[in-house]
């Protein structure tokens, strides 16, 4: 399909506001001006056509299942939509509370805030939360920044942080950006042991990043031990939340000894995906971490009065131009508010169950390299198939043909071939068996008939396309050629 | 339970597949010392419920005064079809385009969304966004260190505090030298900046239209840092770019800007768009996501995300940002608001915006003791200063209905009497008309 430039017709009318009465150089003088801004020119019924028409070629939660294991593609419900489109939360201008005595007109928005860094401390077991990390990967570099700032404050000198080996490309980049050295720990049986983090703790390590369930979907069973291990240094214990799907109402991370966790509201807390973003990533902290929390915060007064304070001398300073993505986790909050205690619990256990169901229904044709119980996701590895030439990118791309998204692949790096499942709690069990149907053919196929599937997909608007030739040619812009 | 589909049949039968008893079982590896010391959250309630709440709390919040706030962040009106067309479900409830195959919706729009921000910037390349206008700033930072091996930054005291502060907090736990350059009375001071580069300058980043709101050709300096081969970044309005000069043809290596006014409603704080362009030579350097056209089997078009090898996934702690998530949607807001506003539609909101910000400071000008502090071509914000507290003024005209502007003081010293005031093409002669009146008769 052509691009709306290629689309373009000079002159066409849009959208426009009225017509001004005056010339730009009635204001500014011609050499501080340009030409053409080179933007198109379509009518309102040419882009609603073109950005419809793309749309169909998406597939969404909303129309196809998404097992993407570590992304929680839950469904988003859809009156938080509605919350977020509320005006007087979509109108507001985030500099008013920041005026003397407009803190009154912004009342409802920064309790907003307020309860939902409450419900997320209660939730994680945490001493606060701020909600201004943007994203995931924003919320593990403000968790390693406040991890800097503590061992600063102390007069450490810890110059690493430790990540698994199976952690998200996110944990040891963030770390890197924050100025440590990333040391790497293996994983033994999927798991991390004491034997296998005491050879790489020592009196230089800021902090270990870690994920409970892991990346495998595995229960790091040493947990307590590891907790205290890393204390005894001196160093601090961070919790990626990706994985929080799994252990809500089971498992508090905080109870637990994580020193700092960060969450992903746009997975565990169902705020849509976006085809990429907008996120959110607030941080959760232990009670002596909290004086390092990013400014501002909001606090209540007695009489329930809520303002913006930035009396924090030792905090770590402004991570966001205000107060974080407030139009997500407005969604978020609302979800919670919805599904309560009972609700997230049982989404939890959901969760977890149709992963196991996932499993064991699969178990008999593909390798479950960890075969015992899983949380909420589960890793399969397509070896057996790839002695055929059919890797996990082919079934994958077979999988799509069959109108599902595929699983995440390749990910965690430690396993060949790797498929990691996560259905969430959401899936009926007639789709979760679907899914598993596809799959058992797929792998019937790969024996019998592996082109077929190095051929897919073939049902979609492209074939399988050419990543190799992107990035050599390097076309990102439409005038480029 | 909302959102569960599982009856308890189900649940029995799926137990018995994985060979447990109970679902309890699934959580047996959780020892009893891990588990919640408590769960005190509040009970479940239906959708009405949650929706009348939250109807409540937006009550609470009034965003019916008339507003003359700016200081980065503007109240642009939004065509009813940007709502509508990013409210398709395979747009919003979609993923990363990981799967091509299944993306090219998102992909394509990507794809003419960095076509887009490189020829409102004048540059060659544009990824597929960042948080905010702050971390795009910062981002680019980055990109300057990593190209030249310097410590450097030479920064203008009339860029947005608000992303002075930002970048002051993120470059804390670096090795780097941050060199603020005071304005000049409002003014960018472009004769002292030329005179801070120096051969350990890693980057120089000044701000178009600066903080308070004046307009500038920065050809010159860009010339002279680029002399002494340091980079130069450039942060923008995106609005006015359809009418002002472009970091490109300045010299301007990387343009940055804050997207919100092209698309995002204000929404007290974000979601926001983080817009980066750079040149040619500094596209390997460039953080986040690119998406990029190809070619499939049959060479039909199509898209996908490249250049992967500078990212989180693959080059881990190796890599040129630890960004995973771009604003998709957000990105896709702004396009398509560019789309239906088109070349003239952009143009005539630059231009009522700057019309009305021109009556708002003839008007203002005109009371006794209100000076216009910004001096030279502005664009549709200025600042002025009263022969009062700025702050006492603002708590006053907030009574009275009027949101005058924005504190200067907050941020630079000696200005407690400035105020910031912006205008877009939403503001009309009648409340600029009565908003000098009630500051007239506040004075």
């Amino acid at each position: 399909m052509k691009t709306v430039f290629k689309k373009s017709v000079a002159g066409r009318e849009g959208v426009w506001p009225e017509k001004p009465t005056s010339n730009i150089e009635d204001f500014i003088p011609a050499e501080l001006l340009r030409e053409s801004s080179g933007m198109p020119s379509l009518s309102e019924l040419d882009v609603v056509r073109h950005f419809t028409k793309l749309s169909m070629k998406n597939y969404g939660v909303d129309s196809n299942f998404y097992p993407l294991g570590s992304c929680t593609m839950k469904y988003n419900p859809k009156f938080t939509e509605q919350v977020a489109a509320l005006p007087g939360f979509a109108r507001l201008h985030p500099v008013i509370s920041q005026l003397k005595g407009a803190g009154r007109h912004c009342q409802g928005a920064l309790e907003v805030i307020f309860e939902t860094e409450r419900l997320l401390s209660e939730l994680c077991g945490m001493a606060d939360f701020t909600m201004h990390p943007m994203a995931g990967a924003h919320g593990e570099l403000t968790g390693v920044m406040i991890i800097s700032a503590y061992h600063r404050d102390k007069g450490n000198k810890k110059t690493k942080v430790i990540c698994p080996d199976s952690a998200h490309g996110t944990n040891p980049a963030s770390a890197s950006i924050a100025g440590y050295e990333v040391i790497s720990v293996e994983s033994h049986d999927g798991i991390i042991t004491p034997e296998a983090l005491a050879e790489v703790l020592d009196d230089e390590v800021a902090a270990v990043m870690m994920t409970c369930p892991n990346t495998l979907g595995l229960f790091e069973k040493n947990l307590p031990e590891i907790v205290k291990m890393i204390h005894e240094k001196d160093a601090l214990l961070y919790y990626d939340g990706a994985n929080m799907n799994a252990i809500m109402g089971k498992m508090r991370v905080g109870d637990a000894g994580f020193d700092v966790v960060h969450l992903n509201l746009h997975k565990t807390f169902a705020t849509p995906h976006g085809g990429g973003g907008p996120g959110s990533g607030p941080v959760g902290v232990c009670e002596k971490l909290t004086p390092f929390l990013p400014v501002s915060r909001v606090k209540k007064l007695e009489d329930g009065q809520y303002y913006l304070s930035y009396d924090a001398p030792k905090s770590i300073g402004f991570v966001a131009p205000f107060y974080g993505n407030f139009g997500v986790y407005l969604k978020a909050y609302a979800y919670m508010l919805r599904l309560g205690r009972e609700g997230l619990i049982r989404a939890t256990e959901n969760a977890v169950l149709s992963a196991n169901y996932m499993r064991k229904r699969l178990e008999d044709y593909f390798e479950v390299p960890y075969n015992r119980t899983c949380m909420h996701e589960f890793v399969l590895s397509a070896v057996n198939q790839a002695k055929n030439g059919v890797r996990a990118l082919d079934v994958a791309k077979a999988l799509l043909d069959k109108g599902h998204h595929a699983p995440t692949i390749y990910f965690p790096l430690i396993v060949k071939e790797c498929m990691m499942i996560e259905p969430t709690e959401t899936e009926s069990k007639e789709t979760l068996d679907r899914f598993v149907d596809d799959m058992i053919e797929i792998a019937k196929l790969a024996e019998e008939n592996p082109d077929f599937i190095k051929n897919a997909p073939v049902t979609l608007s492209v074939s399988r396309l050419d990543e190799t030739k992107a990035a050599r040619d390097m076309v990102i812009t439409d005038d480029i050629n | 339970m909302p959102y569960v589909p599982h009856s308890p049949e189900e649940v029995r039968e799926m137990l018995d597949v994985i060979g447990v008893n109970s679902v309890d079982d699934l959580f047996a590896e959780i020892p009893a010392e891990l588990r919640p010391k408590s769960f005190d959250l509040p009970k479940g309630c239906s959708e009405m419920a949650v929706l009348q709440k939250m109807e409540k709390l937006a009550a609470r919040n009034t965003t019916d005064l008339t507003g003359f706030l700016g200081a980065g962040f503007y109240d642009h009106f939004i065509p009813t079809a940007v709502d509508a067309l990013v409210s398709r479900s395979e747009f919003y409830t979609a993923y990363t385009p990981y799967q091509p195959e299944a993306s090219q919706g998102t992909l394509q729009a990507i794809f003419e969304y960095q076509t887009a921000m490189a020829r409102l910037m004048g540059l060659d390349y544009a990824n597929a966004s960042v948080y905010d206008g702050g971390t795009a700033l910062y981002e680019a930072t980055l990109m300057a260190v990593r190209k030249t091996k310097r410590r450097k930054i030479i920064v203008s005291e009339a860029l947005n505090p608000i992303y002075r502060v930002m970048l002051d907090s993120y470059t804390n736990n670096l090795n780097l030298e941050l060199v603020t350059v005071p304005h000049n009375n409002g003014r960018t001071n472009i004769k002292s900046i030329t005179a801070a580069i120096d051969k350990d300058t890693a980057a120089v980043i000044v701000q178009n239209p600066n903080f308070f709101g004046s307009v500038n050709d920065f050809t010159d300096l860009f010339t002279t840092a680029h002399e002494l081969k340091a980079v130069t970044i450039m942060s923008t309005y995106p609005v006015l770019q359809a009418v002002l000069k472009t970091p490109g043809q300045m010299g301007a290596d990387i343009a940055v800007a804050e997207g919100q006014s092209i698309g995002q409603p204000l929404s007290f704080g974000g979601p926001y768009l983080g817009i980066m362009t750079c040149s040619k030579a500094l596209v390997r350097q460039m953080p986040g996501r690119v998406a990029g056209r190809t070619e499939d089997g049959e060479g039909k078009t199509g898209y996908v995300l490249t250049l992967q090898a500078r990212e989180q996934h693959i080059r881990r702690q190796k890599a040129t940002s630890n960004i995973c998530s771009n604003q998709a949607l957000c990105a896709l807001r702004t396009l398509i608001h560019l789309c239906l506003l088109g070349e003239e539609g952009l143009r005539r909101t630059a231009l009522l915006s700057i019309e009305r910000a021109h009556y708002a400071a003839e008007k203002l000008t005109s009371i006794t003791g209100v000076e216009l502090f910004t001096k030279g071509p502005f664009g549709n914000e200025f600042a002025i200063t009263l022969p009062v507290n700025a702050f006492e003024i603002i708590d006053k005209l907030t009574e009275r209905g009027i949101i005058p502007g924005f504190p200067l003081g907050r941020y630079y010293d000696g200005l407690q009497n400035g105020l910031l005031v912006a205008c877009t093409e939403k503001t009309t002669e009648e409340q600029i008309g009565i908003f000098a009146e009630i500051l007239r008769g506040a004075l």
